[in-house]
């Protein structure tokens, strides 16, 4: 049966088709869906970790132990996962082991555009790369053969036009395979120095192995079309390539990306007149190419970008020369940035933090936005947990001259949050930190976490209490206090009570992401214009649900949720 | 058949995935290679979003460029206007009236474009412009601007009418199938009464 698919979906299908039987992950776009899909299967017994470096760990334990595991991130979910990601190509595996990770070229969603290629190669482990749905499925299936011939972990790489695109996927059977008997090998699986001497003479000689695989290997494949021009590229960029070349070019369409072959890349170069590699991000290709004495045009060249997206029309605009006709109005197009949702509990928080002048941390989420005018709340922003413990440097420097606080959602202080509290503490520290507790895992489309009670494969879990987890970490329990973010007045209360306060100091917001079934919606609230006097006050929000009409506000009705923000910011009482 | 591209446009939240979804498997129940490349994550939060839809003999790139898009359907009517340059030469585009002020008009920053439709036409463009949240709100759901929009699209799809409806039927929650099912009638009505 033949079905369309998501390539996340078509992921999650190969999974099951191949047996496995554990999935840890953490969401981060584009990866997110991979876990989700797998949930759905009840043969696999699917987790959301805390972080990726814990879901990285559990995997490999399930692999150990006997069952076929998979772990799921983004791209920077591989850097907090680096750690046991590299020890695993020394203790390889015993059922099959796979690492999913997704980039994010064109950063739809990311804070930066690293290229996951380069910890392939660092970490030495073979990497997969499919450029279609079909592909998403028949690699994760094959992943699993290569991790146990290997005896390796496999990093199965996507990129967001792979992970989030629907193609036609063939559906198969699912391979029942028992779980392997446990054999102790301390040798192997105990990563002390005399051990792991051996083992890196081991890890050398499995990676010479596969890359005599990489050779002639169904991944990587060759389409002749004439000798003038080679096209050699990998994943959705042979997609991009076929689309601008049509049967112009020949085509080495690389599926594995570590290692990469040599003899077949040789044999390909010296059979056409020209070279062109075609890849996102930084020019792993290219300069494997180079180094073969491959004169190639690329990036190295600047003939191709370093960074963004790549398309057909790139392609062709800096390949070809070939710009289309389009047409456009004269008049300027507003950009149209995310913002905060109706009702999104988040908003009273940077409204009032803006208010306060105070310089806030921010972390990664939803809450990133706080950062958007007209709230223009957030200083900096750079990776999951950074507010805390970024924030205690910047104090320890600045002393009391400025008013800082640090402002982490509730499944990303669990992710790494609390360690950067517990140096606060530890290390002296009076920072205020600012959870907001929205009940979910928002930006990433409503994932459970450690705190939501709930698992991902629906079960009820021990409901974690935060003022427990950040009292039993040190901060004094007399500061740290529970408030409503929608309640303006007491918000701003226990913000200036808290930032004064010599001690560190945990306020947390609570209150359910706007978009939850649970959440309560309330009737849209109307502006009684006879009253409204048009100070712009509740505009100050930053709620996409407000404008101005002929110098009176008007409420939008078909989005309203009655969140009654805007009634608080009235000093006229014509909002209700 | 040639090639078709197809983009569905509009902002975070309207209900753009559904439609895609819709249309993709209509393709696909043609027999029609498939692509189509959706958003998620951050832009959805209300930004501007973008869905791309390509069915054919022989189908690659998920994404559509500059100048080549056969139908835009938009959702709302200043997305319409960001995404004109897409549009191929003799491409349509399907538009919903409805406006909703994007975060730097709304902060005054910017101001949103007067007059898209009459400009576009100007254009010399062939652009449809549709009340589609009366439709929604006549057959009983405001949210069903969405589908009504892929009704008012059929003719322009290369994608026959019953094919397009059964792939409603099956894409859309059954609960609200009947509302669904009634605003893409009234989709196809109106595109053919125009």
């Amino acid at each position: 049966m033949k079905k369309l698919m998501l390539g996340n979906e078509a992921a999650a299908r190969g999974l099951y088709e191949a047996g496995v039987r554990f999935v840890s992950s953490y969401p981060g776009t584009p990866s997110t869906e991979i876990t989700e899909n797998t949930a759905q299967y009840k043969e696999i017994y699917s987790e959301w970790a805390p972080n990726e470096k814990v879901a990285l760990e559990a995997a490999l334990g399930a692999a150990v132990g006997g069952g076929r595991s998979f772990c799921g991130m983004k791209h920077v979910g591989l850097n907090v996962a680096a750690d046991p990601l590299f020890v695993t190509a020394y203790t390889g595996i015993s059922a099959g082991m796979v690492i999913g990770v997704a980039d994010d070229p064109g950063m739809h969603s990311s804070q930066n555009e690293q290229d996951s290629r380069h910890y392939a190669k660092a970490a030495k482990l073979p990497m997969l790369e499919p450029a279609n749905s079909a592909e998403c499925r028949d690699y994760a299936k094959a992943a699993f053969e290569l991790s146990e011939r290997f005896d390796t972990p496999v990093i199965y790489r996507l990129t967001t036009r792979v992970s989030h695109s629907r193609s036609a996927v063939e559906l198969g059977e699912r391979e029942e395979i028992p779980v392997r008997p446990y054999a102790k090998d301390a040798s192997k699986h105990v990563m002390m120095p005399a051990n792991a001497k051996r083992r890196h003479y081991d890890v050398e000689a499995h990676l010479g192995a596969l890359a005599e695989y990489a050779e002639n290997c169904p991944f990587n494949t060759v389409e002749e079309n004439g000798t003038a021009l080679g096209i050699i590229t990998a994943g959705n960029c042979w997609n991009y390539s076929k689309e601008a070349y049509g049967k112009t070019a020949s085509y080495l369409k690389l599926g594995m990306l570590n290692p990469l072959p040599r003899k077949m890349i040789l044999d390909f170069a010296s059979k056409h007149e020209m070279i062109i590699v075609v890849e996102e991000l930084d020019p792993v290709i290219e300069e494997h190419c180079r180094a073969l004495g491959i004169n190639v045009i690329g990036k190295q060249d600047g003939v191709l970008p370093m960074c963004g997206e790549y398309s057909e029309e790139l392609l062709r605009e800096k390949l070809l020369g070939d710009e289309r006709a389009f047409c456009e109005l004269a008049d300027p197009i507003p950009p149209r940035p995310p913002v905060l949702c109706p009702g999104c509990p988040h908003r009273g928080v940077f409204y009032t933090l803006s208010k306060l002048r105070l310089n806030v941390s921010g972390d990664i989420g939803c809450y990133t936005l706080g950062a958007v005018a007209p709230l223009s709340a957030i200083d900096t922003v750079y990776c999951m947990g950074a507010s805390i413990s970024s924030l205690h440097g910047a104090c320890k420097v600045r002393g009391e001259e400025d008013k800082w606080v640090s402002v982490i959602g509730d499944s990303t202080f669990m992710h790494s949050g609390l360690t950067g509290l517990v140096n606060v503490v530890y290390n002296g520290g009076n920072t205020t930190t600012i959870i907001l507790d929205n009940s979910i895992t928002g930006m990433t489309g409503h994932q459970d976490n450690p705190l939501t009670g709930k698992t991902l494969m629906g079960e009820k879990a021990p409901n974690l209490c935060l003022e427990d987890i950040c009292s039993s970490l040190g901060v004094p329990r007399e500061h740290i206090r529970a408030v409503d973010p929608q309640d303006l007045k007491e918000l701003e209360t226990a913000i200036k009570e808290e930032v004064a306060a010599a001690c560190p100091s945990v306020i947390i917001c609570r209150r359910p992401c706007a978009l939850l079934k649970t959440a309560v919606r309330k009737p849209a609230l109307t502006v009684d214009s006879s009253k409204c006097v048009g100070c712009r006050s509740c505009m100050k929000i930053g709620c996409p649900c407000i404008s101005m009409d002929n110098k009176k506000a008007r409420i939008d009705a078909s989005i309203c949720v009655g969140c009654g923000l805007c009634e608080q910011m009235c000093r006229v009482s014509a909002i209700g | 058949m040639k090639n078709m591209n197809i983009m569905i446009v509009g902002v975070g939240g309207q209900g753009s995935l559904l439609a895609s979804k819709i249309l993709g498997k209509a393709a696909m129940d043609k027999g029609f290679d498939v692509k189509v490349s959706e958003v998620h994550g951050m832009s959805q939060r209300g930004g501007s979003v973008v869905t791309y839809v390509r069915y054919g003999e022989e189908v690659y790139s998920p994404v559509i460029c500059r100048g080549d898009c056969d139908v835009i359907i938009s959702f709302e009517l200043l997305e319409a206007a960001r995404w004109l340059p897409n549009l191929k030469p003799g491409g349509v585009i399907i538009t919903s009236l409805q406006k909703i002020n994007p975060m730097p008009v709304i902060t005054g920053a910017a101001v949103y474009p007067e007059n898209i439709v009459g400009n576009i036409k100007g254009l010399g463009v062939d652009i449809r412009a549709y009340d589609t949240e009366s439709i929604a709100r006549e057959v009983g759901n405001p949210k069903t601007s969405n589908v009504a929009l892929i009704g008012l699209a059929q003719t322009a799809l290369g994608i026959d009418n019953e094919t397009l409806r059964a792939a409603v039927a099956a894409c859309v929650p059954q609960k609200a199938l009947d509302v669904n099912l009634a605003a893409y009638d009234a989709g196809v009505k109106l595109a053919g009464a125009v």
